[in-house]
Formats: structure tokens, C-alpha cells, sequence
């Protein structure tokens, strides 16, 4: 038990824990928030314990390390169901969750955007609602969560240094007239600080940091939850199912353990924290003649209303060399087109932010499926380009869903999660839009040649279990708490009302640690 | 059909297990294994010639004959044409496929009968044709299995090594320790941003 970090264990038949399952950015910072506030907690995790000095410098090498490669099934008029059937988002399993492989983007959603219903109007075919909960209301979360995280231009820390391709992006939008650009709001370290290094610019963000200058729930919150003595971390654990009691309340998890023998895990509360596709699978997978539609689904919205952000980016070579892969992935990002303007032809609004890829992913993710002498000619200028992403709100759609497909089963016989996805026409509006903006950053600076490039499989997994004011219209509470059983929590990105334009982290954080609280008090008052 | 983009790593997900055991062609041709060897020569002046350990390189086929293997490198050459890229880079697209003939059957077939189409339109053998001709047969095999086969596999093994990310200007590994006292903000045809937009660089 030693190399995993625990000090403490907890028995299976111990009923006085909380089970959180998964220990990615919103599992690993409830479990710890709530062990140092003393409550004894269970966590388990799918995937392996993989230590940073273990981290891979080589793309495929490391996705194969660190992803969810457990089947999953696509459906819908997306791009992604086409080029990458059977992988339709990029999440890691692995001891940190996809807090291991995110670049640290950490922007705060902006006050219009947790009312989307009220200022996007009633736009049809959008399943629009207003979230249950403020951004004033957030901001004290945010700001722990900030510094917490170590989020630069946050708490006295300083930005980071831009690499080439910010330079880049930069000379774009300052062209074009764009006000703010600047290398961001990272959750990366750019001094020394809370005993992990700074950023060494290595560009690997989204192979895993190997010197900690990124924070990732594996090197910060689980040893500091396990440091407590009250957090047991329990890693190659899948949970199957969440079993209740008469009167609803749930009271064990049934897991898999790492010899693939089926446990049952007795619990006090349970937190679900497994990422949007896992979390509404494992409740339908939890159907009882009590919830014959899935566990805390009276509203019929688990799985629905996925939503994964309008994406595209947009790559551009020039006559001198770039380099993009030097440094920081998310070097840089224009905030500008985040706000709400609709007379752009579409509600929400979108950031660009520097990516880059290495070049075994560029070439997979440039145009999947494409050969022949333009895309060789795109590869010849991997030197000289510069590259960013668009990330966009795209509306919540009830048939935009996870579903359990009976059809395909993974290695515990187990339907597997199917993910339909089509873009809404403000989607699509918004994305063209970006695109031409993209262009425009990098015509400005005198590209040669632009290319627009679709989305790659899901990185923001987001919606499907939403939290909502009235029990008909989502899953949960503004505390993530089920609305069907007090005792059930989801902790994660599933929570999200809506989509927001910016990337989803420290919101997930926020809300955990906002989560904490609530729990802590619920237990303290013995409603829980 | 599609075929899936991904490399075989990312799609044979260890939880599912062993494929089954192929069973063993009875046929004289299904026990004599087809070996082939694939030889060529590095330019002199070469990026690459640093990464070899000599300027000829051959490469062992198992599940190829020679001539296999020279077609489906041609082949290759026309599907993700680099005028300046060595035979060497190409030949590692050969090499997957060959250990993927020499582990499925249904695989060597598939390719055996993608080259047998080949060298019929080019009157016994394919070699012979002439650059633009080749060109025009390529594209005349899209979205028959040989064709997806041997591009889903070169667009990964091609762009997906040193001698490769040597010729295209990537740092692969190379990145491990950080750009941060090695160049991550060398471009010098913009102008530095403001240090309001950036931020400091650590002291080392
Ligand atoms: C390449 C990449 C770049 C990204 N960049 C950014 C960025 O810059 N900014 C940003 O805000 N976001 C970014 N993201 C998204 C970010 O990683 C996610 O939003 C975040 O990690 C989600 O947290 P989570 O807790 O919901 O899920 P995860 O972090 O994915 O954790 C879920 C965990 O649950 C485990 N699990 C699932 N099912 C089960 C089960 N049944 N039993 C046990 N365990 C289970 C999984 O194995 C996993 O470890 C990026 C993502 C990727 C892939
Ligand atoms: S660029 Fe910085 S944050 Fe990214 S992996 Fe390297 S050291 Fe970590």
C-alpha cells in the first residue's frame, strides 16, 4: 500500500465513508477538500497509478499510457463519429484523471454566461436554461480555486513567457485590432511555488508535465488528501454500479478491483466525478425497479444536453520558421470574441488560444483520412507553423446524449457508452465565424497558407447530468447534489447548466470546492 | 469503409484480450514463409545520415516478398508524396506493414492482392510504370482495403519517428528537459510582445 501514498485504508463494510469515483480535476479536489475537513473518504479510480517521472515525450506512446481506451461507440452527423468512431473524446484514465493530459487553460466563466437562457433568448432546438447558481456567487470558490491551482496573473503570480507561436498569435490580433491577448490565465506554475517547479517549456502539456509545473490533482490534491489520514486511494478500481435502499438513498458502489473481482463498497454518500461520458453511463448502468430509467434520472435528462464545445483549429504556414512545439501548448489566448455580441450571427462567444501538436499528432489530427501532395505539402511547412484553437459555447441539445449501447460491451460485459453528437446551426455559425477570424490573426502577419482543421475527439466533456433549479429540468442541485437522492453528488463536468465559451477546469474545481462545503455542512447538520 | 485513423496500440486496447489464434494455412504457400529484403542508400547529404548508424540500410521482410515490400514503399511515396524525403523514412511504413502481414493472415492477403491489381495495370510489374501513370493508379485504389490499409498505417509510421521528425524540423524527445534556456522564443521576424502580454523568464 505504500507506493500508492496511503495512510490509512478503510474496510469494505465501513459505512461511515464517502466513495468518491474517479480522481480527475473534480474528483481528486472534492475527496481532498473533504479530507482535510476531517470526513474519511474512499476514492476510486479506473486507471492506473502512473507517477510524472514515468510521463512519456512521445505522443502516441503516451495517450496509449494514459487515455481511456476502453470501448465506446459514436453516432450523429459529427465529424469526430466518422474519423474517430470508436474514440470519441480524448479523456485520460488514469490516476489524476484527464488532469494529467489537460494544457491549464484556467478562464473564469463570465457572469452573462451562467444565465444563458435569459440573454441567449429562447433559440430553437437549444435546450437553454440558466444555471442554478451565480458567477458572484462563485467568485470566492474561483479565488481559492486560483490560487490553489496557481493560475498566473492570479494572486500576485506572473504570466508566462510567451513562446514563438504566442509571438505569432500576438502579432495577429494586434494587427487586427484585438485587445486582449496575452499568455493567459494558466494553471502552470511560472515561479516556483507550493513545492512544485516552474514551467521549463517543453511543450509536452498534453503528455504530462514531468516537472509538476502544471497542476494535476495526481501530484497535488491526492497526496495531500492521503497526507490527512483520512483519504484511501484505491487505483484499477472501475465501479460498475451504485446500489440504493429502500428509500432511495444510495448506500454501496459495486467495482471491479485491479484482479477484476467484483467488490462492494459500503458507503455514506457518493460522489460521481467520472467525466461527462462515464458519470451519466454508470447511473443508467445503476437502474433499479426504484430508478427504472438510471439512478437519479426522474428527469429523463442523464446523458442529455452533451455538450463539448464548438472546436476547430485553424494552423498557418509562413516563410520563417515557427516551431510551435517549443513550449507551452496553451501559450497564448484572444479573448476578445468571448463576449456576447449577436450580431455576429450567433449567441455565445469563443476563444483562441495557441495549440500545438507534435508531428505524429498533426499528422493524424491535420485532416483525418487525407493524402496526396497538398496534405504532404502541409506537413513539408511543419516547421514554419503556427497554430491555435477555437473554443467556442455550443447549446445544450437534449438528443446530443449518452446512451448505454446494449450492442457493444467492454471487458466487465458491460454496455458500453455511445456518444451522439450534431452540431446545432449555432455551432456551425460560430465555428465558421472562428475560422475566418483564425485566418484573419494569421494573414496579418503574412501566412502563406491557412488550413482549418475539425475537431479532434472531445477534450471538454460537459452537461449531461446539468444542474438545474427545478427538479424537471436537470439532475442536480447548484451543489451537484441529485435531485432524486440526497446522498448522491456529481462532481464533475456534468454538472454544467451550459457550455460557457471558455475552457472547463477551474470552473470544475470551483464548483468541488463549493461542493465540500455543502457536503461537510449537510453532514455536520446530519441530513447526510 | 472508413478505416480508423489510429494506430494499432491505441486500437488493440489491452482489455480485449489476445486476438485468437490464427489458424494455420494448409496450403504448401502458407507454410513457406514469403521473406523479402528492402535495401537502399542515404543521400549524401542527408539530415539523416547522423541518426544511421551506416549510409545503407536494409530491412528484413517476414511477411513480404521483396518485391512486396518495393511496391508498397512506391506506393507510399505517391500517397504522402516528399520529393526530398529518403527511401529510408518510407521504408519504416514497409516495416509495420510487414510485421502486420507476418502476424495476420487476412492482412498479407490483403496486401499481396492490393500488389497483384498493382503490377496487373502495369503489365506485370508496377515498378516499370512510370511516375504519373503510378499516380493515377493510386488514386484509382481508394477505398479498397488495401488502400485504406497501407495509408491508415503510413500517415501514423511515416511522420511518427526520429529520421522524421529530423526531416520535418520536430523536436520529438528532444523537448524532455525544456526549450526554456533552449530557444522556446527565438523567432526574430515579429516583434517581442509587451511584458504585460508576457511574463518573466525564471532565472536558471
Ligand atoms: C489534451 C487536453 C487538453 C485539455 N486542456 C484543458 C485546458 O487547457 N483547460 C481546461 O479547463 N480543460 C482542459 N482539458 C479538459 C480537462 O482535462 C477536463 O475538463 C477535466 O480533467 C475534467 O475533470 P473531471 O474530474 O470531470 O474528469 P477527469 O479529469 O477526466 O477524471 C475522471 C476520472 O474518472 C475515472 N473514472 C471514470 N469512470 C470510472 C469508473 N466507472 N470507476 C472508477 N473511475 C472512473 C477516469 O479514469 C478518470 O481518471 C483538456 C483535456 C485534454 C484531453
Ligand atoms: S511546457 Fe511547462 S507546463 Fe507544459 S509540460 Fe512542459 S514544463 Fe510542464
Amino acid at each position: 500500500m505504500s507506493d500508492i501514498g496511503n495512510k490509512k485504508t478503510f474496510a469494505l463494510d465501513d459505512d461511515h465513508v464517502m466513495v468518491v469515483i474517479g480522481s480527475g480535476a473534480g474528483g481528486g479536489t472534492l475527496a481532498a477538500e473533504l479530507a482535510k475537513k476531517g470526513i474519511d473518504v474512499v476514492v476510486l479510480e479506473a486507471g492506473k497509478l502512473t507517477p510524472r517521472t514515468e510521463f512519456l515525450p512521445d505522443e502516441w506512446a503516451s495517450f496509449t499510457q494514459l487515455a481511456w481506451l476502453d470501448k465506446r461507440t459514436t453516432s450523429g452527423t459529427w465529424r469526430v463519429a466518422k474519423d474517430f468512431p470508436g474514440l470519441p473524446a480524448w479523456i485520460c484514465k488514469t490516476v489524476g484523471g484527464t488532469s494529467v493530459h489537460w494544457a491549464g487553460a484556467a478562464l473564469r466563466i463570465q457572469p452573462h454566461e451562467f444565465k444563458a437562457r435569459t440573454t441567449y433568448g429562447n433559440l430553437p432546438g437549444a435546450n437553454l436554461l440558466d444555471w442554478p447558481v451565480t458567477r458572484e456567487e462563485l467568485d470566492p470558490y474561483y479565488t481559492r480555486a486560483e490560487d490553489k491551482m496557481g493560475v498566473t496573473r492570479t494572486h500576485g503570480m506572473p504570466g508566462l513567457p510567451g513562446n514563438n507561436n504566442f509571438k505569432v498569435m500576438y502579432g495577429g490580433a494586434t494587427k487586427l485590432g484585438y485587445k486582449e491577448c496575452s499568455t493567459g490565465h494558466m494553471a502552470i506554475n511560472s515561479t516556483f511555488r507550493d513545492g512544485r517547479n516552474h514551467c521549463f517549456q517543453r511543450g509536452f502539456c498534453f503528455q504530462g508535465c514531468r516537472y509538476g509545473a502544471k497542476w494535476s490533482t495526481l501530484y497535488t490534491e491526492i497526496p495531500q488528501g492521503q497526507a490527512t489520514g483520512h483519504m484511501e486511494l484505491r487505483p484499477e478500481c472501475h465501479v460498475s454500479r451504485i446500489e440504493h435502499d429502500k428509500t432511495g438513498k444510495v448506500t454501496a458502489v459495486l467495482y471491479y478491483d485491479a484482479s477484476g473481482h467484483l467488490q462492494r463498497q459500503k458507503a455514506r454518500a457518493v460522489s460521481v466525478a467520472g467525466n461527462s461520458i462515464e458519470t451519466p453511463r454508470l447511473l443508467l448502468l445503476s437502474e433499479s425497479s426504484k430508478f427504472p430509467d438510471g439512478l437519479a434520472n426522474s428527469s429523463g435528462q442523464v446523458g442529455r444536453n452533451y455538450l463539448r464545445h464548438t472546436t476547430a483549429s485553424v494552423y498557418a504556414t509562413f516563410d520563417h520558421q515557427v516551431d510551435m512545439f517549443k513550449g507551452t501548448t496553451m501559450a497564448g489566448i484572444i479573448s476578445d470574441e468571448s463576449r456576447f455580441d449577436p450580431s455576429r450571427g450567433f449567441v455565445g462567444g469563443f476563444h483562441m488560444e495557441t495549440i500545438s501538436l507534435g508531428l505524429a499528432f498533426y499528422s493524424s489530427f491535420l485532416n483525418p483520412g487525407a493524402w496526396g501532395k497538398e496534405f504532404a505539402e502541409a506537413m513539408d511547412g511543419y516547421s514554419r507553423t503556427a497554430g491555435m484553437w477555437i473554443v467556442g459555447e455550443d447549446m445544450p441539445q437534449e438528443s446530443n446524449r449518452i446512451t448505454l449501447n446494449h450492442d457493444v460491451k467492454d471487458q466487465f460485459g458491460l454496455p458500453v457508452a455511445n456518444v451522439h453528437f450534431d452540431d446545432h446551426p449555432n455551432d456551425t455559425a460560430m465555428r465558421d465565424y472562428g475560422f475566418e477570424r483564425g485566418e484573419a490573426v494569421y494573414r496579418a502577419v503574412g501566412a502563406r497558407k491557412t488550413y482549418r482543421v475539425p475537431p479532434y475527439p472531445s477534450t471538454h466533456n460537459l452537461g449531461t447530468c446539468r444542474m438545474s433549479e427545478k427538479p424537471s429540468d436537470g439532475v442536480c442541485n447548484s451543489y451537484g447534489q441529485a435531485h432524486d437522492v440526497p446522498n448522491l453528488f456529481i462532481s464533475d463536468g456534468s454538472q454544467f447548466t451550459t457550455g460557457a465559451a471558455e475552457n472547463p477546469t477551474l470552473t470544475i474545481v470551483t464548483l468541488a470546492l463549493r461542493q465540500a462545503d455543502h457536503i461537510a455542512a449537510q453532514m455536520h447538520k446530519g441530513a447526510i | 469503409m472508413q478505416s480508423h485513423p489510429l494506430p494499432d496500440p491505441v486500437l488493440a486496447t489491452p482489455e480485449a484480450g489476445p486476438a485468437p489464434a490464427a489458424p494455420i494455412a494448409a496450403t504448401r504457400r502458407g507454410v513457406l514463409k514469403a521473406t523479402g529484403l528492402l535495401t537502399g542508400t542515404l543521400a549524401l547529404s542527408s539530415v539523416l545520415a547522423s541518426l544511421a548508424p551506416s549510409r545503407s540500410w536494409a530491412l528484413d521482410l517476414k511477411g513480404l516478398s521483396s518485391h512486396q515490400g518495393a511496391v508498397i514503399l512506391a506506393f507510399s511515396r505517391h500517397l504522402y508524396p516528399h520529393p526530398h524525403l529518403e527511401d529510408a523514412v518510407y521504408a519504416l511504413v514497409v516495416k509495420e506493414l510487414d510485421g502486420k502481414a507476418a502476424a495476420t493472415p487476412a492482412t498479407k492477403k490483403t496486401l499481396a492482392d492490393g500488389v497483384a491489381r498493382l503490377d496487373h495495370v502495369g503489365s506485370g510489374d508496377w515498378l516499370k510504370r512510370g511516375a504519373a501513370l503510378q499516380e493515377i493508379d493510386v488514386a484509382a485504389m481508394e477505398g479498397t482495403p488495401f488502400f485504406t490499409l497501407v495509408r491508415s498505417t503510413a500517415v501514423v509510421a511515416l511522420y511518427n519517428n526520429d529520421m522524421a521528425f529530423a526531416h520535418f524540423g520536430y523536436g520529438g524527445k528532444k523537448g524532455n528537459d525544456g526549450y526554456l534556456y533552449k530557444g522556446f522564443n527565438d523567432l526574430k521576424w515579429l516583434p517581442n510582445p509587451p511584458a504585460a502580454a508576457s511574463g518573466p523568464i525564471p532565472k536558471g
